[in-house]
């Protein structure tokens, strides 16, 4: 097969068609599975948070102010995210670039946010080894923060890629699948900030 | 720091049994190098095969290892089974507790996990894109990247042979007993990391072939017009990406568990061991319709193919998948009904249980109904059939037994239960894949195999099976545990004996299972299939070539019938001859997909032995790998017409020539 690798180059992405609408459902599809996990550790939360071993309780140590504060970086970012989409859609490359910048920005101060209450709590002797509770709760909080992480990471990838090379129908579909990933973490943590976070300090 | 982390020339076992074992493994390997090398062979096995992503090489590859992984986890039966033979009576028998207990979680996971699920992905990489008239899966480079995470994790399993132990906690590996305080040692990180590592390529698989079947059938063919094997693969898939995940995150916990002090299912501070039990069934039973559910459309093609009729019931077969993946869901707790949930959340499960065997009745009939009036002919793959529909439903009907949760309560973790998931699975899905080897082997290597031996294998396995496993029900009643070293009760010991000579039937079975393959392969020249349609097939994987063009569909055929080649054939625009072609657009084989299996063994290894750098840098290393892949240039090119055209031709001409 190999011998007949002769005759390609770069340009083939744009002809072969079909593949931009594949890659989407295919990140669509991910997504779905992305879900059952977070799914999974929701479910263990609800079975665990009220095992505190004689330990805190939600109530003791959640926060809701600074995590108000996340909350709005993070919604903020989806809609920035929204901008950079509608910027590659008219082929934008600057408007694109500012507003993936922002977006990053905002994505980066919930990451910090987060980092900082895991910080407090833990020097607070509330670590996820101190209780069932805590460990279910470090745990969806932290995999969601994971999952921010990586698409911080994309958004870098990513952002370098438009910078060097503009907007390429391979990269507005990858913008494209960046964007429902950044939009269904938004999602997950709308779930985590009313199940873990208000009902856990109401 | 330590650069080795735990790793020390400790970690090398002492049992006689183990080093002759690993003695053998390097002699084979050995030689298999010298052998590679002399032959100047490994360029070409780089370029053509391990790197390839034509789905039908990745096919032939999962197959391989599935068949390797075979030998591996039937060596672990063989070894249980003489043990058990010999330690009647109060004798202890040859296999100490410690390395016995490793050998029935290895030979669990094995056979799941590294046997079945690769027979199964392997069979369906390479026919579901056929039938649907596609060039490729939709994403082929994901498919490579899958299947060497499959390899990695079955590395894994293999290293644990000479390097630490493996798990002996059982296939399931609960908790607590697979946490830290009561398994200290690699066993259960071995475990984890192997099941991780593959199961992630596994969803990766699934996802894949979803968008393959959902964007890339040939045009006429709608949803409802797939082939029975092509949906039976469809609904496991849409199993994978729904049940996989949630093995993740039982295996995510149980690793935070043990890695960083969590407290998911510890006895202390509030952890809940059966919260992982509930998830680890959640995949699990899913799972087994993973397993079973491509060897239900394996058995619907050939009975179809060799009753020389159209399918009976294509519809209701393709409602009742569909009805057996969403009870598959509901259906989980009936695993530990002895859990102590109430007994009306015992009864539901038990109910939805029976349920199932409605869904799985009407394929049975409609199988029935597919031969009566047939011409049949009783081809090697039928005689799988035939053996598959009277083991399963011994199996199925023992699995309505266990159903009911009284009965449960008795027969449960005993003998009886082994003999019924033996019983179907063995009886449903090996035999389903054993009937669909032999019935797509010629398409896909281009040669047939000798039917006599495949028979002598078939009531080798059969016999052999019911030998075997028929004794373990006999156990179950007579209040024989699962998982015993040694026993020590007179009214056993006949049936022991009986299930040992069993499985050395069933081993006289996969030693003429390996003949015929030796043989297929040195008389292959005499045997060849030059029509590519050896069974009057009804699919469109049978108008193509054997082994198929690596483009698959010169033209992509235009589907306007159920059993689209049965009705080319007979229209007359079956083998047309075109005057002209287009060029083809093909992706390019990659070395991104082993390079990351090799980084994410390093990696899994790492963590094992707690060698944080490496684990590290591993890491690093496949984030960069991956997105370095998705830069790379050069990942596709165009087949010329004239080439399309010369290889159409010859087939074309070896048609005609019959």
């Amino acid at each position: 097969m190999s011998t007949h690798a002769a005759a390609h180059h770069d340009a083939h992405h744009e002809e072969h068609h079909d593949t931009g609408r594949n890659t989407t459902l295919g990140f669509w599809i991910y997504l779905m599975t992305d879900c059952i996990l977070f799914a999974s550790f929701f479910a263990t939360y609800a079975v665990l948070f009220m095992n505190t071993a004689g330990g805190v309780s939600g109530k003791d140590i959640f926060d809701l102010n600074l995590i108000a504060g996340g909350t709005a970086a993070l919604l903020l970012s989806s809609i920035t995210f929204g901008f950079a989409m509608i910027s590659a859609y008219k082929n934008n490359k600057g408007g694109t670039l500012f507003w993936l910048f922002v977006t990053f920005l905002f994505g980066l101060a919930f990451i910090g946010i987060e980092l900082y209450e895991f910080n407090h709590l833990i020097h607070a002797g509330n670590g996820p080894s101190s209780s069932a509770f805590l460990t279910a709760f470090f745990s969806l909080v932290g995999l969601h923060g994971l999952h921010v992480t990586a698409g911080l990471l994309w958004i870098t990838v990513l952002f370098i890629d438009i910078a060097k090379r503009g907007l390429k129908d391979r990269t507005v579909t990858r913008l494209g699948c960046l964007s429902l990933f950044w939009h269904f973490l938004d999602v997950i943590w709308i779930c985590v900030f009313s199940f873990v976070y208000l009902m856990g300090a109401m | 720091m330590n650069l080795l982390g735990k790793l020390s020339w400790d970690a090398i076992p002492h049992d006689p049994i183990v080093l002759v074992t690993l003695a053998i493994v390097a002699i084979g390997g050995a030689a298999l190098f010298v052998f590679m090398t002399l032959a100047k062979k490994w360029g070409w096995l780089w370029r053509e095969w391990l790197t390839s992503v034509d789905h039908k090489r990745l096919g032939i590859m999962y197959i391989i290892l599935a068949l390797v992984m075979l030998v591996r986890g039937f060596a672990d039966a063989i070894m249980m089974r003489t043990q058990l033979a010999v330690a009647t009576n109060g004798s202890e028998g040859y296999l100490p507790p410690d390395h016995y207990d490793q050998i029935f979680t290895a030979h669990g996971v094995i056979m799941i996990i590294f046997m079945a699920m690769p027979f199964m992905i392997g069979l369906m990489n390479i026919i579901v894109p056929l039938q649907i008239g596609a060039r490729d899966v939709a994403f082929p480079f994901l498919n490579n990247l899958s299947f060497w995470l499959a390899v990695s994790g079955a590395l894994l399993v293999n290293i644990s042979l000479g390097l630490g132990e493996f798990a002996m906690t059982g296939w399931v590996a609960y908790p607590p007993l697979s946490g830290l305080e009561f398994s200290p040692g690699t066993g259960v990180d071995y475990y984890i990391w192997a099941l991780q590592i593959s199961g992630i390529g596994t969803t990766l698989t699934g996802v894949n072939f979803l968008v393959t079947v959902l964007k890339m059938r040939a045009p006429g063919m709608k949803l409802m017009d797939m082939p029975i094997f092509t949906w039976t693969c469809t609904w496991a898939n849409v199993l994978i990406v729904a049940s996989f995940p949630i093995l993740t995150a039982a295996l995510a916990m149980l690793t935070l568990d043990r890695y960083l002090d969590f407290h998911f299912f510890t006895n202390d501070l509030g952890g809940n061991s059966m919260m992982y039990i509930n998830l680890f069934w959640a995949w699990g039973h899913p799972e087994v319709y993973i397993l079973v559910l491509p060897a239900f459309g394996m058995f619907s093609e050939i009975v179809s193919t060799f009753s020389g009729k159209r399918l009976f019931g294509h519809k209701s077969m393709i409602y009742a998948s569909g009805a057996i993946s969403i009870l598959g869901f509901i259906v989980w707790l009936h695993h530990f009904f002895t859990m102590g949930a109430s007994a009306n959340v015992n009864a539901f499960f038990g109910i939805m249980t029976m349920i199932i065997a409605i869904p799985t009745g009407v394929k049975l009939f409609n199988w029935l109904f597919t031969m009566y009036k047939g011409r049949i002919r009783m081809t090697v793959p039928m005689y799988w059939v035939m053996g598959f529909m009277i083991t399963f439903s011994i199996g199925g009907m023992t699995g309505v037994l266990l159903a009911i949760p009284g009965a449960d309560y008795v027969l449960h973790n005993s003998l009886f239960l082994i003999a019924h998931f033996h019983n179907t699975i063995i009886g449903g899905a090996v035999f389903g894949y054993l009937a669909g080897f032999a019935f797509w082997f010629p398409k896909a290597m281009g040669f047939h195999l000798d039917p006599k031996l495949g028979k002598v294998s078939f009531w080798c396995w059969f016999i052999g099976f019911f030998l075997a496993f028929m004794p373990l029900y006999v156990l179950g009643f007579l209040g024989m545990t699962r998982r015993l070293n040694h026993t020590d009760n007179a009214d056993w010991n006949i049936w022991l004996y009986i299930a040992a000579v069993g499985a050395f039937v069933i081993a006289i079975g996969i030693g003429a299972f390996v003949l015929q393959l030796f043989l297929g392969f040195k008389n292959k020249d005499k045997n060849l299939d030059k029509t590519g349609d050896p069974w009057n097939g009804h699919t469109l994987e049978w108008s193509l070539a054997s082994p198929p063009q690596f483009y698959n569909f010169a033209k992509i055929p235009h589907v306007e019938d159920l059993d689209a080649f049965t009705d080319m054939k007979e229209k007359g625009t079956a083998y047309t001859r075109h005057a002209s072609y287009e060029p083809i657009h093909m992706p390019s084989n990659t070395n991104a997909g082993p390079i990351m299996g090799l980084l994410a063994t390093a990696m899994g290894f790492a963590l094992i032995w707690h060698i944080w750098w490496l684990a590290g840098a591993s890491f690093i290393g496949l984030i960069v790998a991956f997105i370095c892949r998705a830069y790379a240039s050069n990942t596709d090119y165009y087949v010329q017409p004239d080439e399309v055209a010369r290889i159409e031709n010859e087939h074309l001409d070896n048609v005609a020539k019959g």
